[in-house]
């Protein structure tokens, strides 16, 4: 019999944003627990091992980089709330990245983690629209992007008053919804904000063993803060009780009781676990999800020819589609991640080759498949999404150059996101519609991570870190 | 305790929430928000940290007191002085 069954907070879901807010409340002195159904934590930024090697998931880099002693912003917002010191984190800088548009990826726009170099790029590509992009990086300079109340708006339209050439509009879109939409074709204002912060004022960064790291820091001041978790331990129920989240059940059986519960699977999720008491109709699951191919290489990238860019977002159309596919997978855009090339200092590189290639896909055309036609299609599909990235990098030495490098490979789909993280329609970006407040229909439970829409690893530990101020470090 | 000595407690305080900031030329009569960047979290924490390590319970109203260095002292002195019995 557990004795220690009653908790000030409960926490659902180890991931970014939940160890973040397990941290706050442990470190003022509530009894917390955090409670993951998954043996492993960190969520959606996770990583597994096969065979020995290491591979991330989620995490191609960390947004939000800014250097020591640039203040106010989420990284460091973020350091000084979970008392984390940024040695810790051992974050090394982006080379570069692109954004490259058109069959053969003709217009090409650099950034890197100085923003003067991405608008001298636009500026040199698109002259007509130099006053309308700088009008455009002033807006989102002074938008409050914080806000928890701001009243939506649309984005497209927002920055069509600036820019009037519909290819530079899709290719600021582009990193900016395969970085963080939850929405199709078009992005709420405050979202875009927040991501073209994260992503062009602000810029990446990796620390050198990948995601692990930043999860390892998170853990050591979770423990040492006095913060408890149960693993392997999912919640299958949440009781609820004149309007209060009265317990939450666990995949045993074994009831919970706790004056807070915050949730960070997500609103659908969430709901799913009162309707499992209630009955009620649960929300609708979202719609955008994505495949992901690893190649892990016997070599360096660069000796392959690609070792400058860090991260290419690409598409080959003319105009960019950010939608569900009808098909299993819409390789025509998608990113390409290549990890080794962040500046980890003088002779320092990663022990392998690695090359990732992540595209839009569609949950509902891999969900239902019998076992034997999903793996034939992953295999179908590998090659074809792979071909398509390697047209936005510089040509390679023979076409087989790539598989000849390769050591092993690894592919994630839809329904894998769904099978490791519990996310419904093996969303990655949550669901459709926001809370920023964090709120749900029961007065001591709150949403927090992608639901509550701060965006990126960097906004879902902001996300916790938020709703455990706001909710319950706040009122005391 | 004397203000001095108050005013290095809220010092030690910001000096744990806010590393990166440096401390060595606060003027105790300036807003601490127009010396250094703190927000309404760093500000929040400060309050926290006074309730975990010193039992001070700051209400949102006073929150106002807590603006400079020389304010701090003149608020939080007496609240020292009465948990130690010395008011």
């Amino acid at each position: 019999m557990n004795t220690r069954s009653h908790y000030d907070v409960a926490i659902i879901g180890a991931g970014m944003s939940g160890l973040a807010a397990g941290i706050r409340l442990a470190h003022f002195g509530k009894k917390v627990c955090i409670f993951e159904r998954h043996n492993a934590v960190g969520g959606l930024n996770s990583f597994y091992s096969i065979a020995g090697r290491k591979f991330d998931v989620g995490l191609h880099a960390m947004t939000n980089f800014v250097r020591p002693g640039v203040k106010g912003t989420p990284l460091g917002k973020l350091l000084r709330q979970l008392r984390i010191d940024r040695d810790e984190f051992a974050l090394c800088e982006q080379k570069q990245s692109r954004i490259a548009f058109g069959p053969r990826g003709e217009c090409s726009l650099r950034f890197t983690n100085d923003f003067a170099v991405f608008e001298s790029e636009v500026v040199a590509a698109f002259p007509a629209q130099a006053d309308g992009f700088r009008r455009l990086a002033a807006a989102v300079r002074t938008f409050d992007d914080v806000s928890l109340d701001a009243a939506p708006m649309s984005a497209r339209e927002a920055v069509r008053r600036h820019i009037s050439d519909p290819l530079l509009e899709d290719m600021l879109f582009c990193p900016l919804m395969y970085y963080g939409s939850a929405t199709e074709r078009d992005m709420e204002f405050g979202q875009f904000v927040i991501m073209f912060k994260a992503l062009f004022l602000e810029g990446f960064a990796r620390p050198f063993e990948g995601v692990r790291v930043v999860l390892r820091v998170l853990l050591a001041k979770y423990r040492a803060a006095g913060g408890e978790r149960r693993m392997k331990c999912g919640v299958q129920k949440i009781s609820a009780h004149a309007g209060r989240a009265s317990a939450v059940i666990l995949d045993s059986g074994e009831e919970i009781t706790a004056d807070h519960v915050i949730s960070s699977i997500g609103a659908p999720e969430t709901d799913r676990l009162l309707a499992a008491s209630a009955g009620e109709p649960t929300t609708a699951a979202p719609t955008l999800s994505f495949v992901e191919t690893i190649s892990m290489l016997d070599r360096q990238p660069a000796e392959l020819g690609w070792g400058s860019d860090t991260i290419v977002f690409f598409n080959d159309s003319t105009r960019f589609d950010y939608v569900r596919p009808t098909e299993q997978v819409d390789p025509r855009s998608g990113v390409i991640c290549i990890p080794n090339n962040f500046d980890y200092g003088a002779d320092r590189v990663l022990p392998e080759g690695i090359f990732r290639v992540t595209c839009l896909a569609n949950y509902d055309r891999w969900a239902t498949l019998p076992e034997a036609d999903y793996q034939a299609d992953k295999l179908r599909w590998f090659p074809e999404v792979q071909r398509s990235a390697r047209r936005f990098l510089p040509p390679l030495a023979s076409d087989d150059a790539l598989v000849a490098a390769t050591l092993t490979t690894d592919m994630f789909t839809p329904r894998t996101i769904t099978k490791f993280t519990g996310h419904l329609g093996g969303a990655i970006y949550g669901a459709t519609v926001k809370h920023r407040q964090g709120r749900t229909s029961l007065d001591n439970l709150y949403l927090c991570g992608t639901d509550q829409g701060f965006l990126g690893i960097v906004g879902a530990m902001l996300s916790g870190i938020s709703m455990a101020n706001y909710h319950i470090l706040q009122k005391g | 305790m004397t203000k001095d000595e108050c005013k290095q407690v809220v010092l030690d305080i910001i000096a744990d929430i806010a590393p990166d900031e440096d401390l060595s030329n606060v003027k105790p009569e300036v807003r601490l928000r127009d010396q250094m960047q703190l927000d309404s979290m760093d500000f929040l924490d400060i309050v926290m940290e006074l309730r975990k390590r010193h039992g001070i319970e700051v209400p949102e109203k006073d929150y106002q007191q807590l603006a400079s260095l020389d304010s701090c002292a003149d608020y939080l002195t007496p609240k020292f002085d009465a948990l130690t019995g010395k008011s």
